[in-house]
Order: C-alpha cells, then sequence, then structure tokens
C-alpha cells in the first residue's frame, strides 16, 4: 500500500473511534442536565440519580475522549503537516478557541465530578451547563475547520504563496453554521437514544422489578422526547446541508445520489449500488423528481452529473450507501420516538409491545453508525482534495515513511481502550446497580 | 526578530513553562502513587492520588494548546517538526493515552486499582524523557533531507550523551519537583507520615537533578556548541538559578514556622525551584532564538500570517479574561478547601 493510503487509514481510525466518544461527551451532558433541572423542578429523587449514573458513565468515556482526541489533534500535524500549515496560517482561530471550550469543560467536568457534595444545586446545575456548553463549543468549533475543508474562504493561493488572509473570512466560511448545527444536534439526538437504549435494555431485563422498571421507563420517556426533539432538528437541517452541497461541492452531492447526467425533473435513488461502467444504479428505488426538489426546493432545479467534472475529480461511487444510510437511520429514529411517545402519553398503554422495546434497544447504536456513516461520506466524498479545489490530500501527506507499523500499534490501543472501557463501565455498573440507590430513597 | 514572533514565541514558552510545571507534577504523582502503593501506614498514595482526580484533565488540555500554539503561531515550523516528530511523537501519543485512559479507570474499578496503577506510574516517567527530547532535537544535528524530505537520524540520536543527559534530567527533575510539591500539600492537608516521606524524596531527587543539568551543560558545549556559547552570555542568571536552588535546599532544612516538631518549610522550596526553573529555562529559551530548528527555521520564516496572529492574540485576551474566573474557583475548590484536602478517601 502506498503511504497516502496508509496515512489515511490510521487518521480515519482515528477518528472513527474518537468521533463515538466524542458525540456522546457532547450528547450525555445534555441528558445530565435535562435531569438535573427536572429533579429541581419535581424533587423526585429518580432524576437525581439518573443524573449521578449518567455523569458517572460519561466520566469514563471521557477517560478515552480526551486522550484519542489529543491524539487526533497531534495526528493533524504529524501525517497532514502540509494542511497544518496552512490551516496555521488561515484557520487558526478555531482551533485557537476551541482551546478554550476544552478549558470550559474540562475544569467543571472535574468541579462536577469531584465537588458534587461540596457545592450548591444551583452551581452543580451551572457547572453541568458549562460542560455542555465547552463540549458543544469544540464540536462545533472543529466541526468548523471541515466545514473550511469544504468550502474554503479568506485567502488566495498565488503563485504557492498564501495571499490576502482573512482568519475571520474563513472562520465565518460559507458552510460553517450549517455543518456546524448539524453536527450539534446530531450528538445531542445520539446522547438521548444511548440513553433510550441501555433504559430498554433494562426494562426488558427488569420487567418484574415494579420498582427498578419504572425507574428506567422515566429516563425511556425523557430520552425519546430529547431524541425525537432533536432527531427532527437533525433531518431538517440535514436536508439544509444537502442543498448547501448543491450550491458549493456538487460532485459530492452527485456522487450521494449516484446522478451521472445533468437535470432538471432529477429522481433520487434510494438504496442500490452505483455502477461505474453503465454509469446507474442497480436495484435502487427511484422517486421521480425528489432529487431536484430536495436540492433546490423545485422540481425544475437543474442537478449537475458527474459527468460534468473531469473523472479524476469524482468523489468514490460508494457514499453513496453512506448517505442512504445515514438518512434512512435518521428517518427511522424520528418514526420511532413519535410513535414511542405517542402510545405512552396519547394512547395511554401502559407497557410498550416487545417489538416496540427491541427498537428502542438499537437506537442507540443506530444513532452512532449514522454518526460514522456521515462522517466516513463527509470526509471521503471530498477526495481527492483536502481543501476543495486548493489543496490535494496527496500534496499534504508526511514524508516519512514508518507509517504501517504506527497504524499497527494505534488500532491497538483503540482495541485496548475500547475493550477497557466496556469492561470497566460493566464492573462498576455491575458493583453498583441501580436497585441499591432506589432503596436509599424509598 | 519582530515584536509580534517574539510575542508569540514568549506566549509559546509559557505554555511549555506552565505545561512543564503541572506535568511534572502530574507524572510525578502517579510514579509516587505507585511507589508508596503498598505502604498502608502512610498516606502518601493517597495524597498524590487526591491531587491527581481533579487535575490530569485540565493538565492534558496544555499539551494541546501547546501544539495548537505551535502550529498556529508558526505553521512554517509545524510542517519539519511534524515530519521528523512523527515517530517519537506517536509513542508519546500512545503512552499518555494508555495513561490517561487507565487512570481514569483506575478511580472506578477499585479491586484493579493496582495493576491500573502501575500502567501509570511506569508511563509516568516514560512520557516526560519522551517529551524532552523534542528540545535537543531543534539544536541541530539531528535532522536530515533525503530527497526533499526531512528525517530524523535515529543512529545519531540514540548514540549521542547529550540527548541522554536530556532523558536523565526529564526523569530526575519529574520525580524531584513532584515530590516537592507533593511534600506541601501533604504539609498543607496536615498529612505528617506524607509529608516525611516526600521531603525525604526531594532531597535525594534533588541533588540528581542538579547533576543532570550540569551533565546537560557539559554535552551540550561539544553537540550544540551554538547554544552552550550563547547561553553562558547569561552567566549571571545562570549563577542566579544555582542560588535559588540552593535556597530551595536550604528551606527543606529550616525548622517549620507553625509546628514546633517539623522540619522544612516546603512552600519556600517551592517558589524557590520554581524560580530556579523560571530563570534556567529563560536563559535557555533566550539561547534558542532566533531559532526554532537550528539552522533551517527561524522564529521569523516559521511565523504566521500577521492578521492571523492579530486575531489570534485578541482570542488569547478574550480567552483568558474569561477562563480566569474558572481556574480560581477550581484552585479554591481543591488546592484550598480544608474540606478536600483532608478527605480520608481519595
Ligand atoms: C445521528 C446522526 C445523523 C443523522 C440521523 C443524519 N446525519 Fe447527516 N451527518 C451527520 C450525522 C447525521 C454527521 C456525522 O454529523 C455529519 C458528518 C459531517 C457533518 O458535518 O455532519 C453528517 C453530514 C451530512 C451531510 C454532508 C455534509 C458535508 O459533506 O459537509 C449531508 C448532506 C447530510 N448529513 C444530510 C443528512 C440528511 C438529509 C439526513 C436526514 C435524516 C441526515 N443527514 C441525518
Ligand atoms: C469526527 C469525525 C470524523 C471522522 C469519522 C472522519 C473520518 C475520516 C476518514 C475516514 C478519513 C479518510 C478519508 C479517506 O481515506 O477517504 C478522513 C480524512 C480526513 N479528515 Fe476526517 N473525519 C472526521 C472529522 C474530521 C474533522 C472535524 C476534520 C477537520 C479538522 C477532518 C479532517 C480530515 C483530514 C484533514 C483528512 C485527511 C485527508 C483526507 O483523506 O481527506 N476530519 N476523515
Ligand atoms: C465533530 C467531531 C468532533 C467532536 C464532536 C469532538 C468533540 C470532543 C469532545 C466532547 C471532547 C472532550 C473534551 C474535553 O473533555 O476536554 C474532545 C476531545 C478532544 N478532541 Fe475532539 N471532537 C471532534 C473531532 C476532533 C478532531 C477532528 C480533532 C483533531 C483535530 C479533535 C481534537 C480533540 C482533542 C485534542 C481533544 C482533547 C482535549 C483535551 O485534552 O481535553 N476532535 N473532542
Amino acid at each position: 500500500m502506498d503511504d497516502l493510503v496508509i496515512a489515511r487509514s490510521l487518521f480515519g481510525t482515528t477518528m472513527g473511534f474518537h468521533i463515538i466518544f466524542a458525540t456522546l461527551g457532547v450528547g450525555i451532558p445534555l441528558m445530565i442536565l435535562c435531569a438535573e433541572i427536572l429533579f429541581q423542578k419535581t424533587k423526585d429523587p429518580d432524576y437525581a440519580i439518573m443524573a449521578r449514573r449518567w455523569t458517572k458513565g460519561q466520566a469514563v468515556l471521557l477517560g478515552v475522549a480526551i486522550p484519542t482526541g489529543t491524539i487526533a489533534g497531534v495526528q493533524l500535524a504529524l501525517l497532514w503537516p502540509g494542511f497544518m500549515e496552512v490551516i496555521g496560517k488561515v484557520m487558526a482561530l478555531p482551533f485557537q478557541i476551541e482551546i478554550y471550550a476544552f478549558f470550559v469543560e474540562a475544569l467543571f467536568m472535574s468541579i462536577y465530578v469531584y465537588a458534587a457534595d461540596r457545592i450548591s444545586p444551583k452551581m452543580r446545575i451551572f457547572s453541568v451547563f458549562l460542560v455542555l456548553l465547552g463540549a458543544s463549543a469544540s464540536a462545533v468549533l472543529i466541526t468548523n475547520v471541515h466545514a473550511f475543508e469544504g468550502t474554503p474562504a479568506g485567502f488566495r493561493i498565488e503563485n504557492g504563496e498564501i495571499v490576502d488572509t482573512d482568519p475571520w473570512a474563513a472562520f465565518f466560511n460559507p458552510s460553517f453554521f450549517i455543518s456546524a448545527a448539524h453536527v450539534a444536534v446530531s450528538a445531542y439526538m445520539t446522547g438521548a437514544f444511548m440513553i433510550c437504549t441501555i433504559s430498554a435494555f433494562k426494562m426488558l431485563k427488569n420487567r418484574k422489578n415494579e420498582r427498578v422498571y419504572s425507574f428506567h421507563k422515566k429516563a425511556l420517556m425523557l430520552s425519546l422526547v430529547i431524541g425525537g426533539i432533536f432527531s427532527l432538528l437533525t433531518a431538517l437541517n440535514g436536508h439544509e446541508s444537502a442543498q448547501m452541497l448543491h450550491e458549493y461541492q456538487p460532485e459530492k452531492l452527485a456522487a450521494a445520489e449516484g446522478l451521472f447526467e445533468t437535470q432538471d425533473y432529477a429522481p433520487l435513488a434510494i438504496g442500490g449500488f452505483t455502477d461505474k461502467e453503465t454509469q446507474e444504479i442497480k436495484y435502487a428505488i427511484e422517486i421521480p423528481w425528489a432529487l431536484s426538489f430536495l436540492a433546490g426546493n423545485s422540481f425544475k432545479t437543474e442537478v449537475i452529473g458527474l459527468n460534468d467534472f473531469p473523472e479524476e475529480y469524482w468523489p468514490p461511487l460508494f457514499i453513496h450507501t453512506l448517505f442512504n444510510g445515514m438518512v434512512l437511520i435518521g428517518s427511522f429514529l424520528i418514526f420511532l420516538s413519535i410513535a414511542g411517545f405517542f402510545w405512552k402519553k396519547i394512547l395511554k398503554k401502559p407497557r410498550f409491545p416487545k417489538l416496540f422495546m427491541y427498537a428502542f434497544v438499537i437506537a442507540g447504536p443506530l444513532s452512532l453508525l449514522s454518526i460514522e456513516f456521515g462522517w466516513i461520506f463527509a470526509c471521503t466524498g471530498r477526495q481527492p482534495w483536502v481543501i476543495y479545489r486548493v489543496l490535494a490530500t496527496k500534496d499534504v501527506v508526511t514524508g516519512s515513511t514508518q507509517i504501517g507499523t504506527l497504524f499497527i500499534l494505534f488500532s491497538l490501543i483503540y482495541v485496548i481502550l475500547g475493550i477497557a472501557v466496556l469492561l470497566v463501565l460493566k464492573y462498576y455498573f455491575k458493583r453498583h446497580p441501580v436497585e441499591n440507590e432506589l432503596d436509599l430513597n424509598t | 526578530m519582530t515584536t509580534d514572533s517574539l510575542l508569540a514565541i514568549t506566549v509559546l514558552w509559557g505554555f511549555v513553562f506552565i505545561y512543564a510545571v503541572m506535568a511534572t507534577m502530574d507524572f510525578g504523582a502517579g510514579f509516587w502513587s505507585m511507589i508508596y502503593i503498598n505502604k498502608e501506614k502512610t498516606k502518601a498514595t493517597n495524597i498524590a492520588n487526591r491531587y491527581l482526580s481533579p487535575t490530569w484533565e485540565v493538565t492534558n488540555v496544555f499539551i494541546v494548546a501547546i501544539v495548537i500554539a505551535l502550529v498556529s503561531f508558526f505553521p512554517g515550523a509545524t510542517f519539519i517538526l511534524g515530519t521528523v516528530l512523527l515517530v517519537p511523537g506517536s509513542l508519546i501519543l500512545i503512552l499518555l493515552a494508555l495513561r490517561s485512559g487507565f487512570l481514569v479507570f483506575s478511580h472506578v474499578a477499585k479491586d484493579y486499582v493496582k495493576a491500573l496503577t502501575y500502567v501509570s506510574g511506569i508511563s509516568g516517567f516514560i512520557i516526560p524523557a519522551l517529551l524532552m527530547l523534542v528540545l535537543p532535537i531543534t539544536h541541530g544535528g539531528y535532522i536530515e533531507e533525503v530527497n526533499g524530505v526531512h528525517q530524523l537520524r535515529f543512529d545519531v540520536l540514540l548514540t549521542s550523551p547529550n540527548i541522554y543527559a536530556f532523558i536523565g534530567f526529564a526523569i530526575s527533575s519529574t520525580l524531584f519537583l513532584s515530590s516537592l510539591l507533593l511534600a506541601d500539600y501533604s504539609n498543607v492537608a496536615e498529612e505528617p507520615e506524607a509529608y516525611r516521606v516526600y521531603r525525604r524524596d526531594a532531597l535525594i531527587t534533588g541533588p540528581i537533578s542538579l547533576l543532570m543539568g550540569i551533565l546537560i551543560m557539559l554535552t551540550l558545549r561539544v553537540e550544540a556548541n551554538w547554544l552552550y556559547v550563547k547561553m553562558l552570555n547569561d552567566l549571571p542568571i545562570l549563577i542566579g538559578s544555582v542560588i535559588a536552588y540552593l535556597i530551595a535546599g536550604l528551606a527543606l532544612f529550616i525548622p517549620s514556622a507553625k509546628h514546633k516538631k517539623r522540619i522544612g518549610r516546603p512552600r519556600l522550596a517551592v517558589i524557590a525551584i520554581t524560580i530556579q526553573y523560571l530563570l534556567a529555562s529563560y536563559v535557555y529559551g533566550r539561547a534558542h532564538l532566533p531559532y526554532m530548528i537550528y539552522p533551517d527555521v527561524t522564529i521569523e520564516s516559521g511565523f504566521t500570517h500577521p492578521n492571523t496572529f492579530r486575531a489570534l492574540f485578541m482570542t488569547y485576551i478574550v480567552g483568558f479574561l474569561i477562563l480566569f474566573p474558572g481556574f480560581f474557583y477550581f484552585w479554591k475548590l481543591f488546592m484550598k478547601d480544608k474540606r478536600y484536602l483532608k478527605q480520608n478517601e481519595s
């Protein structure tokens, strides 16, 4: 394998691993905050127990989120020195401001975890709020660098030199708000559905134990409400993201939809595989005119096809599948949370049927899968560019040649950390079952 | 050298200094809690852990802050440094990841605390050794250009006495500074047992780290003479730094002001040692200028775009104004609050 491929694999693996913990690090604090606020409002001690237990879990997850994030940050400079040189000159602001966000999160997470018994309830809520703010801000800011890669702004390259640098114009690049919002709301939704998974699983296991069952049911309902709201926002904003691609990275949208010929009244293809030879999508369901409407809110919108671009600029065609996966999961989860809420609050049924429960159990992993799909789609779909139409990935990769060994070493570390974090979580929650805490309160 | 680039390198240097002190403490505490894990009688392990639990996350942000400051202020240096440091940098990252991960896990999974403590203890002195390598690598002689690609010459690196002096210094001063700080911390926490242990450790590791410092100078003279000569230009400050070191040593022997039976004033020693490190690293840093990587990159040639620098500097000011109250509150809760310092459970 050539070094570029190994470097990309290494970085992609790092990010794919970090993102799991980073996303939960944004989403779970929102759930903790909601539980804390509900506790102050209802005085129902179950919510205080939820907040405490989720915080414990989150503190363990941070033990992986932070070191893998540190790896990601340093690896950017180690693997893509040419990229970071440009970023340092033009797009340093989000990285710099992100540091402050990290500080806010780190300081107040330590305070919330280690000093919880010494600060007032108000201060506790304020601390979790700052943790949430810090985590969300770091997600938004790092996404901004990614947005800049897709829609660069604020500089020109003239004879290999960077000129006309305007760091704030780069910061507020055209896709910043849309991308950042998408990442933030999808993280909130993932945090909620992860809680949904856990509580549904526990409900299935504790059908007989009414006290434990009702504790988890409260958590489930909370997660359905939050998850429902944010999955809806994710989809609405995803629609805007697609329109943004239509405007700024048309070949990415074309590849995502497997569209080869430029046309108006373009159809939307769902499922199937893009065939390069015959220039069509095999085994797909086609919805006539829908793509045009999606891209420009009108059936007449002309959507540019891949054939209008030189083939060397084509993104890999399998991103069609990733895009479909993301959209499908997103739609399913919206449906699931609305249906669950309807069943419980409108029809007022006391228990969910089994099938419903199984769907709740897989909601969290599906949501995480969707995050992975989305990122691989966004990053791989940008290829061959690292900064769209400005800098090719192959021109920025490190000149060192020992990356293969490092790839193996880092992968090994991720496996170790991944297994360890699961074991530690299992160990802790086995040792401290929720029954114990519930008993104390009754 | 323009004022802008000087300002930038000063900020970077400041981060490195703060990280050096905080990380030393962090790594050293991990090491000591491993050493004293079997001694139930002394609270030495507890003390180290109580310090370590809330601070490692904040400390870790500083290493990220250094990398970001380097990349954003001196993108020109990033290219070469990023390329040559791929291997040592990756090793550091792997160890750091293992260490932070297992440190957190050990607080939660109490049954495995021993095994986990060994991971964080052993990495606690390997990481500083590797981190310290970055300094001599910038002194020149270890980097060569092959087909336009900068490469680290591991053969030269592994056979250089100067490198080993730096490694020795990194380890010994990590242990020295951390035992000194822990002595102070346990003194404030009213743990005389632990205080006695850490004071003794400081007295052993202190002279070793001074020796290593001298070894660095001796080997520097041969291997990076340009730096050695320039450092000697500031001889008076260097002498001042040695004096501060002696004051610190002395402070550990004079009787305590508050307690009749206790010997030593650890707070004074900590302050004197901090001054000593400040002076010594000032001399080193000043002699290093204008080079970032000798002789390829100067702070001028690696400097970022002036517009970017101005925008960055603005965020620094705003950022610190916002963060300062947070740091203060944190310090009050964990470093000063008697309820936290004295609690029995870590
Ligand atoms: C729970 C996760 C999740 C869900 C359900 C969705 N997305 Fe998404 N999507 C992401 C998580 C995500 C992400 C991982 O956060 C990405 C990767 C890069 C980015 O900015 O956000 C992303 C990127 C992304 C992009 C590419 C942006 C780019 O290339 O820069 C588009 C066009 C969409 N999404 C559109 C959608 C649509 C139409 C959805 C309909 C339901 C949808 N997403 C659901
Ligand atoms: C957080 C979730 C992310 C995931 C899962 C992810 C995934 C990936 C993957 C799989 C690749 C390899 C692409 C390929 O080989 O086709 C890649 C490349 C890359 N990504 Fe991302 N990425 C993420 C976020 C980001 C962000 C926020 C940035 C901006 C700072 C970024 C910048 C890059 C760069 C510079 C490359 C290397 C060049 C390239 O192959 O495009 N990534 N990423
Ligand atoms: C959209 C994708 C990402 C999200 C949502 C995200 C979010 C997070 C979160 C919540 C943390 C924990 C922060 C803390 O507790 O201090 C974190 C840590 C970190 N992330 Fe990511 N991150 C993403 C991608 C990246 C990328 C691409 C990089 C590299 C450039 C990166 C660099 C870091 C670093 C350096 C840390 C450690 C900070 C520390 O030392 O505390 N992240 N990230």
